[in-house]
């Protein structure tokens, strides 16, 4: 049988071209894949440890030991309140205080820190609010919202206690009850070696 | 100029006006002092997105947050910060994620680079596609000859034009 001289001549999709669909279009999928996969990972859980070097920039006034940022693993040796929160955050208001008043309790001490990472917010609006709740402790804006990241925050208020090696021991997501609430956890946390 | 030509010169000539227009500088309009209106906040604020919405634009955003946000546009309009600055204090404090328009770096350009590439892709494939529907495939005159020639094509020709008649 003779084949029809112009199937021979009909144009197809080029080789390099088909490559280059196929590529894109597994590439895509990898790229939702991944995607996906990080929305389900949830915040970071308890046995995770902190990268050491994550900085937070402290506003003025709320310095850590007179510096104006602090390096995670400079606190090591400490345990470690980081506590996200904003000034628009409604739910963050109810545990403020609370935060402060446990705060006083350990400030002498010198074996715990109290750090407040201001999520996405404006410096001016921070500044009542820090002022407001007369909160004294370490604070300041996540920059790029880098820590946010790193500790995959769904939301604010959000609470994660480290022990004196960078190891998450402790996670709240919401706001705190009260003073007692949050001493519990730190000093259970203080008798670990 | 060959009717083919043309069309890949036209084609061509349209790439290039679209991608000089993608790449123009945006004007740049700064607040001349006094209290920038709300016209002048949300030209800058529709350009970013709320940090903490999903998909709104700051300037239609209903949050009290983002009116904090237009407040911070205004004061730092006032104080006479230009665009360009505005939007470099949004990206430091919030993240590149706060801009309608990711930078024109690193894996960003993805975004800016595979779509025209697709639609480039997609004219090819159909502008191919559409040739070959219009213009039929060259007959090998050559290959008919030499079938004509053969005795049995020739009877089999015959048989069909008596059974037609």
């Amino acid at each position: 049988m003779t084949e029809h001289p112009a199937s021979a001549s009909r144009p197809g999709v080029p080789l390099w071209a088909q490559i280059m669909i196929w590529s894109g279009l597994l590439g895509l999928l990898i790229m939702i894949g991944i995607g996906l996969a990080r929305a389900q990972q949830g915040t970071i859980q308890r046995g995770d440890r902190v990268p050491g070097n994550l900085t937070l920039s402290l506003y003025q006034g709320y310095e850590y030991n007179g510096q104006s940022q602090v390096r995670f693993d400079a606190l090591r040796g400490k345990v470690v309140l980081v506590n996200f929160w904003a000034s628009w955050c409604k739910p963050c208001e109810q545990e403020a205080a609370e935060l402060q008043q446990a705060w006083e309790s350990y400030q002498s001490s010198g074996q715990v820190v109290f750090l407040g990472v201001d999520y996405v917010d404006t410096e001016p609006e921070a500044r009542i609010y820090l002022k407001k709740f007369n909160i004294t402790f370490p604070n300041g804006p996540d920059l790029g919202t880098r820590l946010a990241q790193r500790f995959r925050i769904k939301g604010v208020p959000e609470t994660y206690i480290l022990d004196r090696n960078g190891v998450v021991q402790y996670v709240k997501v919401g706001p705190f009850q009260s003073a007692q609430e949050i001493q519990m956890i730190i000093d259970q946390i203080l008798l670990r070696p | 100029m060959t009717k083919r030509g043309f069309s890949i010169a036209v084609l061509l000539a349209i790439l290039l006006l679209g991608v000089l227009a993608f790449f123009q500088p945006r004007q740049v309009t700064l607040a001349q002092g006094g209290t920038p209106t709300d016209d002048e906040v949300n030209r800058i604020a529709r350009q970013l997105y709320c940090p903490v919405c999903e998909n709104t634009p700051l300037d239609v955003c209903p949050t009290e947050a983002c009116r904090q946000w237009r407040e911070l546009i205004r004061q730092m309009l006032a104080e006479g910060k230009s665009e360009a600055e505005i939007k470099q204090y949004f990206v430091e404090y919030y993240g590149a994620r706060v801009l309608s328009e990711p930078p024109r770096q690193g894996f960003n350009w993805i975004v800016y680079v595979l779509p025209p590439l697709m639609i480039l892709a997609g004219v090819v494939l159909l502008f191919r596609t559409l040739r070959s529907w219009v213009k039929p495939a060259a007959v090998d005159e050559q290959e008919v000859e030499q079938l004509s020639a053969d005795p049995l094509v020739r009877k089999l020709e015959e048989d069909l034009r008596r059974r037609e008649k």
